[in-house]
């Protein structure tokens, strides 16, 4: 008797759709809530509303108008996916890129990864109800975009590189500008500490929440920050080096914990990664040109390349299928929200809704970077 | 001294002035309209100045201008945004329960009213001086839930149920909190008349002199003040970032509105509360035997002195709402109950002790 009371009550669950409009989805993601009272039962994310079919798309572009479309994947890490495509279209060329260009695009690269995680920092204190950090972050991110602006007239979808090196030259400022911009940030990531980390009721709301263990990120493919919170050393500036990777210093942020506040931690020190990388470069960016000559019409060899680089999310790679013409036969793109996203069911169970928003804003999930 | 500014003279003539022309049944009627009115408006000016007060505040901690286009320094920007609100379409979802629905911002706002009128301002501006003030106003201030969970359940929205469900289980247990740490200086004053407890505190507040107990009550009384009124970090029922905005999710234009006007005019109320009990209220701050000092406070109208405190501590709750995160919901009811009232109940009886032993001033 008691048996069948149970299953009877098991089975009423309280559905909530939260999403496709929700102030904490972060662009459109629908997902399906099956509720106990606040507790969680199954998160099931319905994605989809903004697939643009960009793969599809590649197929009938040229490999230098591939790249602008990389930059509506990922919008915040635009930058870096450009990169990815650019690297495998010189991998295919078997052309080698000058030193300038390198360091440019691993300085660029990092500055794009700072402004990700800066607002990444901002949302996930006002997903938590803190709202003023949302204001914090884009004080300081609007420095970089600014720089951004300067070097090559975009902010956010920057379209800086070109298979073969750069659209044009840093602007004369750069220089000077990234450095006051190290000097401000420094002085404003222990602003962030005091403003979030250190206080009593992040650290209730994030520590020991949304574990995720190691054998489970490898296993859900999870990739970043996000998996090296739980331990698994993945990032492929270390372990695939590209660009100017091979020849600056920096650690890789591992952490063991893998439950929010480790993600969170995790993506805070990459900050300060990222500027002792950035300050490595900047004073000493080699002359030269900053393009390798490349013909108009790029015609890959026939055959598979694939190239994975960093994002501030996780691993992208580009997989491109070349049947030796002016366009893609095939192309695929491994995008590190998809993978993320997949973990969110497991991770979510058990906790209550207050933590779903938690964990989802430690995924640092990007829309169209999952629906392409 | 203190009959420099009593508004008893002015209440007492106004009062004469109408008996000698009305009946006293008429005369009754007149003056508690007079009072409605002037609460009415005095509830549309806390509007205005607590909502740009939020703005400029926010803005402040955040590094930002805030409203500076409408009027003045952006003053005349929540009066547009009132003239927004009015204009807009009252939309009712089609499944809701349409009586409630328009019933519940009416009961927040009623409740709101009624803990308003026992407020003393000023020596003889009050309006309803009770013998059980303190009582009347905790009992008044807790119906507001009943308007938050009428919301919450006849909007047919999940999400204003949850808000709602959150809000109740929130407010009950904070209650609590908020009656222990007010009766702890009950202790000392011996009386619940609000008009007696500010008398009491003619040679210093209490803060100042009911030693630690008073402190920790100060503190106790502030935290869960904060969390009656469904403020951050205890918005937890209308979390915009996990139920969008909770128990109002459904509710557009005017009602919306009077939402929004009742927790700014619930935040006055328990700011108004803690500055009578804790910081005396509209007693002036006098220092020890330094008269020339004491006679340039004293000089400085009550009603000032009031405003001033209650400003002070919605200062304080807005610092809070500006800087910390949102609790969760177990934790919110895990500091209660397991933290809070158990410190409070503990402090009571200090106090007591206090009390008895004869330690305070």
């Amino acid at each position: 008797m008691e048996e069948i009371i149970h299953q009877e009550l098991e089975s009423q669950e309280y559905f909530i759709n939260m999403g496709p409009q929700h102030p904490s989805t972060h662009g459109v993601l629908r997902l399906v809530l099956s509720l106990d009272g606040e507790i969680i039962r199954k998160v099931e994310p319905h994605i989809g509303f903004i697939h643009r079919s960009i793969e599809k798309m590649c197929e009938h572009d040229s490999y230098q108008q591939i790249v602008h479309l990389t930059d509506r994947m990922d919008y915040l890490s635009c930058h870096i996916n450009n990169e990815a495509v650019c690297l495998a279209v010189e991998m295919g060329l078997q052309l080698e890129v000058p030193d300038r260009v390198k360091v440019i695009r691993t300085i660029i690269g990092e500055l794009t990864r700072l402004s990700s995680h800066q607002l990444w920092w901002g949302v996930m204190g006002m997903d938590l109800g803190a709202i003023t950090s949302f204001l914090y972050g884009f004080r300081d991110r609007e420095m970089i975009t600014d720089i951004f602006e300067e070097t090559c007239g975009a902010r956010l979808t920057m379209n800086y590189n070109v298979p073969g090196g750069l659209m044009f030259d840093i602007h004369p400022n750069f220089q000077r500008r990234t450095k006051e911009f190290i000097t401000h940030f420094k002085k404003k990531l222990p602003e962030y500490d005091a403003l979030l980390t250190n206080n009593v009721i992040f650290r209730e709301r994030t520590v020991g929440i949304g574990i995720l263990s190691k054998e489970d990120a490898i296993s859900y493919g999870v990739t970043g920050p996000a998996a090296r919170a739980s331990g698994f050393s993945c990032d492929v500036r270390e372990h695939h080096p590209y660009s100017y990777y091979p020849k600056v210093q920096f650690k890789e942020v591992l952490r063991t914990e893998g439950d929010c506040f480790a993600r969170y931690q995790c993506r805070i020190d990459e900050m300060w990664e990222s500027l002792s990388i950035i300050e490595q470069l900047i004073d000493n960016i080699p002359e030269g040109p900053y393009k390798a000559p490349t013909k108009a019409v790029i015609k890959l060899p026939k055959g598979e390349f694939y190239q994975r680089v960093e994002t501030a999310r996780g691993e992208f790679g580009v997989y491109i299928i070349s049947e030796g013409q002016k366009n893609p036969y095939r192309l695929k793109f491994r995008s590190p929200g998809f993978s993320n996203l997949s973990a969110l069911d497991h991770m979510a169970r058990g906790s209550k809704i207050a933590d779903l928003v938690a964990i989802m804003s430690t995924l640092d999930l990007v829309i169209p970077d999952i629906d392409r | 001294m203190k009959a420099l500014y009593d508004f008893s003279i002015l209440t007492q003539s106004i009062h004469m002035w109408l008996s000698d022309r009305y009946t006293p049944a008429a005369v009754t009627i007149i003056e508690m309209v007079l009072v409605g009115v002037a609460f009415m408006i005095l509830f549309a000016i806390l509007g205005l100045v607590l909502v740009y007060a939020e703005r400029k505040v926010s803005a402040v901690i955040q590094q930002r201008m805030g409203p500076t286009r409408v009027g003045k320094w952006g003053t005349a920007q929540t009066l547009a945004d009132v003239i927004k609100l009015v204009l807009k379409e009252p939309i009712i979802n089609k499944e809701a329960d349409k009586f409630l629905f328009n019933l519940a911002p009416f009961i927040i706002m009623i409740a709101a009213f009624m803990a308003i009128a026992a407020l003393p301002f000023a020596k003889g501006l009050q309006a309803l001086d009770f013998d059980i003030g303190i009582l009347y106003v905790i009992a008044v201030s807790s119906l507001g839930v009943i308007g938050i969970l009428l919301a919450g359940w006849s909007s047919n929205n999940k999400y204003s149920l949850i808000g709602a469900m959150r809000s109740g289980a929130q407010i009950i247990s904070y209650e609590l909190s908020v009656a222990l740490s007010l009766l702890t200086i009950v202790v000392l004053t011996g009386s619940l008349q609000l008009s007696t407890i500010i008398e009491s505190q003619a040679d210093g507040w209490w803060i100042f002199k009911g030693h630690i107990p008073a402190w920790i009550a100060f503190l106790i009384f502030l935290i869960a003040s904060t969390a009656e009124t469904n403020r951050g970090p205890f918005d937890l029922a209308e979390a915009e970032s996990e139920l969008t905005a909770g128990f109002h999710t459904e509710y557009s234009g005017l009602k919306f509105a009077f939402f929004f006007l009742a927790e700014f005019a619930n935040m006055f109320i328990v700011c108004a509360i803690g500055a009578t009990v804790f910081l005396g209220g509209w007693m002036p701050f006098h220092i020890g035997h330094w008269e020339g000092f004491n006679a340039v406070m004293d000089f400085i109208p009550p009603i000032i002195w009031f405003l001033v405190k209650v400003s002070f501590m919605i200062f304080l709750m807005m610092w809070f709402r500006w800087t910390f995160p949102r609790l969760r919901i177990d934790q919110l009811l895990t500091l209660e109950w397991k933290y809070l009232l158990p410190i409070n109940l503990f402090n009571i009886l200090l106090m007591a002790l206090v009390a008895l032993m004869g330690w305070h001033f």
